[in-house]
């Protein structure tokens, strides 16, 4: 017994110690002392509802990022079928999943299948449909798990995008990650400025140079009468005002170059003090830049943003060197954010705010403060009752209670768990539930003792026989607990994080710690009568 | 000996009360969904309709109906302005149900309408949660899911434990499954698929005799249901620290159960008294002080978090108060009645010694 008792003491004093050092950093008296110096640097972390951010989430929309994709394997497809002297219309897009092309000669049917079937092996050609005149009508779509294997990059891809913007913006500890169903959820801790943030993060920046097409006519373009391959796109023309004036231009269906070449974009001024955004291209958006405007010299270029014209500008000679300006009248802030977008890159699809939770940082502390309040004066209530109730074994609870407080904390800080609100209600439910196992053991001694037994025996036949029920009667609130994380999201989650430790804190302060205790105190005066 | 309450041969007649309490429960449980089906469900909030929520702190004071009236001119469907906190501390929800309106703008719109509308006036948005559609409908799934998941693994854990029958809740675990997932597949909502669950579970359980499992679980869907009608009686709004309430309470009400079947168990083998009906009794009479003792204490740590909390996690508090209250008596009442409904009515002759496992179990941890 008394070799056992030296061996449990240890480990009761190792885990103290342990949960101490664990603990104090996040207490702000000590955090900021020198002693924090000697102990681990793992804070608990404050869930956004406590110190203020942002959460958000947002649905990346897939299906238009395929149907992108879609497009422009179309005119890859056309492409390739030119270079084999392989005669077709322009492939469109139809019902956002299927590309239609119409070929011009029957006879090279056989040549065509052959291509899509060896160059194009993620296509499903369904059956051709002969027309009148020796055309046929080619029917395209993409296999099931091209899809698929489109949409996981569209998603990864607007998670590094998003993980990009967000760094230039500047925000401390961001976390962004995938969720289910084509969803990215964003957490910003301590951003005061949410709207300015959900913009940027937002928008698509779907960047494109497309050719104008002059002599058509805006009138009819308005009411949707355009050339086939080319369609009207609104253009925003800013005025000295501040307000804006929507117009329209015409341009070609397809673009000539998009965004995805570019490098570095930057904010600058023109000479009457304009700002406008330069864009610089990596080397091959370099030469494909140098092509198109060789090519299209005297024509208007129109660059698109997010299906926005921002300027149309003539382009008056071949431009080499890679470089290009976006002059569309920006403020000064909505260049810079621009600017911001343009260097992170292009979301491969739109995304949409499907959850966007927004807390300032004075209610995080007020709502800290008052948990933290009625967490002291709840415990206070429940330590008062223990000693009037139990005497030395109310004594006995209550020192493990603050052992077990202690304990969750440093098991919030060690794992990395984030104490949210709800997590603060946990904590505070433990308070009153840690004290059961106390109860139920500190019943059975006292049913011991009225049969009879000695104080010693009382106690040990106490503890055994609670013991098994302790366990039983936990494990199931575990099973709860971790349900809750299974299944919650954001708070919820913090809440199942704390009540976990909590109960499993709880059974080895309860079991375990003031047992030894009990061993103790009926070591230092034999027979003594025990007062609980 | 320090203080009791309740004495120590206290020897009150539980089981003879139980028509009694069943009528009770079978009136609360009714009139909740009464209430639930007169109001047409549950009452969401945000985190499971959709909707927008914004609190504005101002820094003056600004009638209710003033702060309505400045909002007019923006499109807020279904808007609704409420007063938090006390008087003075000048602050409001203003709650939005959505829809399909756009947040970054529903933001902007808020704020341009009370810079406009109030004149003179300063004031913070202090916290904004907006969730879609498509979102609270997860949500709400999720939700549902995780109540039905932890009820199953509950009862099977039960049942290993307290019949050793690990096999036979294994088989019902698996049969649910199956089940599920053909009903599933015929395209069954959520709701509903959670439901039939549960009813598949309790006869389940009653068809494999399962009967600790049978007890508990009818307990805790009581308790559960006792909540949620009180909370559409009182008109509260279900959102997920709601839910998370709810779980809380059925670990907690499940504690309970499980220390009065625990008795029962080692009464059963120590053999008593001569009939089931006095097991049950004598158990319930001597965990009653330990019950009493930790719903009193742990309810004074809920009270302090009702009335000192705060705002936010005000309604937990209350979930958490009813829900222990009535998981407390469901323990008693409840749990050991429909126990003793099925077990015989009088112990078996000499159970054989077959569980020496107990011994070493009971061994310091």
């Amino acid at each position: 017994m008394k070799e056992g008792l030296r061996w449990r003491m240890l480990v009761a004093l190792l885990v103290t110690v342990l949960g101490l050092a664990y603990a104090l950093p996040s207490v702000p008296f000590v955090g900021n002392s020198a002693l924090q110096k000697v102990l681990p640097e793992d804070k608990i972390s404050l869930g956004l509802d406590l110190r203020g951010g942002i959460y958000l989430t947002l649905g990346v929309d897939v299906d238009k990022a395929i149907e992108n994709t879609l497009a422009q394997t179309g005119q890859d497809l056309r492409t390739v079928a030119r270079e084999e002297k392989i005669g077709m219309l322009r492939p469109r897009v139809v019902g956002g999943d299927k590309i239609e092309l119409v070929l011009l000669k029957s006879e090279q049917k056989e040549s065509l299948n052959k291509l899509i079937a060896e160059k194009f092996s993620h296509l499903v050609n369904e059956a051709p449909v002969d027309m009148e005149e020796g055309k046929v009508r080619y029917s395209l779509s993409y296999t099931d798990e091209y899809r698929k294997y489109l949409a996981n990059l569209a998603l990864d891809q607007a998670v590094k995008t998003i993980r990009n913007r967000i760094d230039q913006f500047g925000v401390s500890e961001p976390d962004i990650r995938k969720q289910q169903d084509y969803r990215i959820q964003v957490q910003l801790p301590g951003l005061s400025d949410p709207e300015r943030a959900i913009q940027i993060i937002g928008k698509t920046a779907h960047l494109e140079f497309r050719m104008v097409k002059d002599d058509a006519n805006i009138e009819n373009a308005k009411r949707g009468i355009v050339p086939p391959g080319y369609e009207a796109m609104p253009q925003m023309i800013r005025n000295p005002d501040g307000t804006y004036t929507e117009s329209a231009l015409v341009v070609e269906k397809d673009a000539a170059m998009t965004g995805e070449y570019v490098q570095d974009a930057y904010v600058n001024f023109d000479q009457f003090n304009q700002s406008y955004v330069g864009i610089t291209f990596n080397n091959s958006g370099a030469r494909r830049f140098e092509q198109i405007t060789g090519e299209y010299t005297g024509r208007r270029m129109a660059i698109v943003l997010d299906g926005k014209i921002h300027s149309a500008p003539v382009i008056q000679e071949k431009i080499r060197g890679g470089r290009a300006s976006i002059s569309g009248r920006f403020t000064k802030e909505e260049a810079h954010d621009l600017a911001i977008v343009l260097r992170a890159g292009s979301l491969p699809a739109p995304v949409n705010i499907l959850e966007e939770r927004s807390v300032g940082p004075s209610l995080g502390q007020e709502s800290i403060d008052q948990g933290v309040s009625a967490a002291l004066i709840g415990g206070a209530l429940v330590m008062v009752f223990m000693v009037v109730y139990y005497g030395f074994g109310g004594l006995v609870a209550n020192l493990v209670l603050c052992l077990n407080i202690v304990l969750i904390m440093a098991g919030l800080a060690a794992f990395g768990a984030t104490l949210t609100l709800p997590g603060i209600a946990g904590i505070i439910l433990t308070l009153g539930m840690a004290v059961d196992a106390n109860v139920l053991i500190f019943e059975r001694i006292r049913e011991e003792l009225r049969r009879g037994l000695t104080p010693l025996a009382a106690i040990a036949e106490g503890y055994n026989r609670a013991s098994l029920t302790i366990f039983d009667a936990n494990v199931t609130t575990l099973i709860a607990a971790v349900i809750l994380y299974q299944f919650g999201t954001g708070p919820i989650r913090g809440f199942a994080v704390t009540l976990s430790l909590g109960i499993l804190a709880s059974m080895f302060t309860a079991i375990f710690c003031s047992r030894i205790l009990f061993d103790l105190w009926a070591g230092g005066k034999q027979r003594a009568k025990l007062s609980i | 000996m320090g203080l009791s309450i309740i004495k120590p041969d206290s020897n009150i007649d539980f089981v003879g009360l139980r028509k009694i309490t069943l009528i009770i429960s079978l009136l609360v449980v009714l009139a909740g969904v009464g209430s639930l089906l007169m109001k047409g469900g549950p009452k969401y909030g945000i985190d499971f309709a959709g909707g927008v929520m914004v609190q504005v702190h101002f820094d003056q004071s600004v009638e209710p109906d003033a702060l309505k009236d400045s909002l007019k001119d923006v499109e807020l469907p279904g808007l609704m302005v409420q007063r938090i906190g006390l008087a003075a501390d000048n602050e409001y929800l203003i709650r939005v149900s959505i829809s399909d309106a756009n947040p970054e703008n529903m933001r902007g719109k808020v704020q341009d309408a009370l810079k406009t509308n109030l004149q003179g006036v300063n004031f913070e948005i202090q916290r904004l949660e907006m969730v879609g559609p498509k979102v609270g409908n997860d949500l709400r799934s999720a939700a549902l899911e995780a109540l039905y998941y932890a009820v199953l693994i509950i009862a099977i854990y039960i049942s290993g434990r307290f019949e050793q029958r690990w096999v036979v809740a294994g088989i019902m675990a698996a049969a649910l499954a199956t089940a599920l997932y053909g009903l599933g597949h015929l395209g069954m909502s959520k709701q509903y698929l959670v439901i039939a669950a549960m009813v598949l579970t309790l006869g389940l359980c009653w068809k494999l005799r399962l009967n600790y499992a049978l007890g508990a679980v009818v307990a805790l869907i009581h308790d559960v249901l006792i909540t949620v009608g009180i909370f559409s009686i009182l008109d509260k709004e279900f959102d997920l620290t709601i839910v998370a309430a709810l779980l809380t309470i059925v670990g907690y009400s499940l504690n309970d159960t499980i220390i009065v079947f625990d008795r029962i168990r080692e009464n059963i083998r120590a053999r008593v008294a001569p009939t089931y009906g006095e097991v049950v009794n004598k158990a319930v009479n001597q965990t009653l002080s330990r019950t009493l003792l930790t719903s009193g204490t742990t309810l004074l740590v809920v009270l302090a978090l009702f009335f000192l909390g705060g705002s936010v996690i005000h309604d937990f508090a209350l979930a958490m108060l009813v829900g222990i209250g009535v998981g407390t008596y469901s323990s008693i009442f409840i749990a050991s009645p429909v126990l003793l409904a099925l077990s015989p009515e009088e112990l078996p002759e000499e159970e054989p010694k077959k569980e020496p496992i107990v011994k070493s179990e009971h061994g310091v941890v």
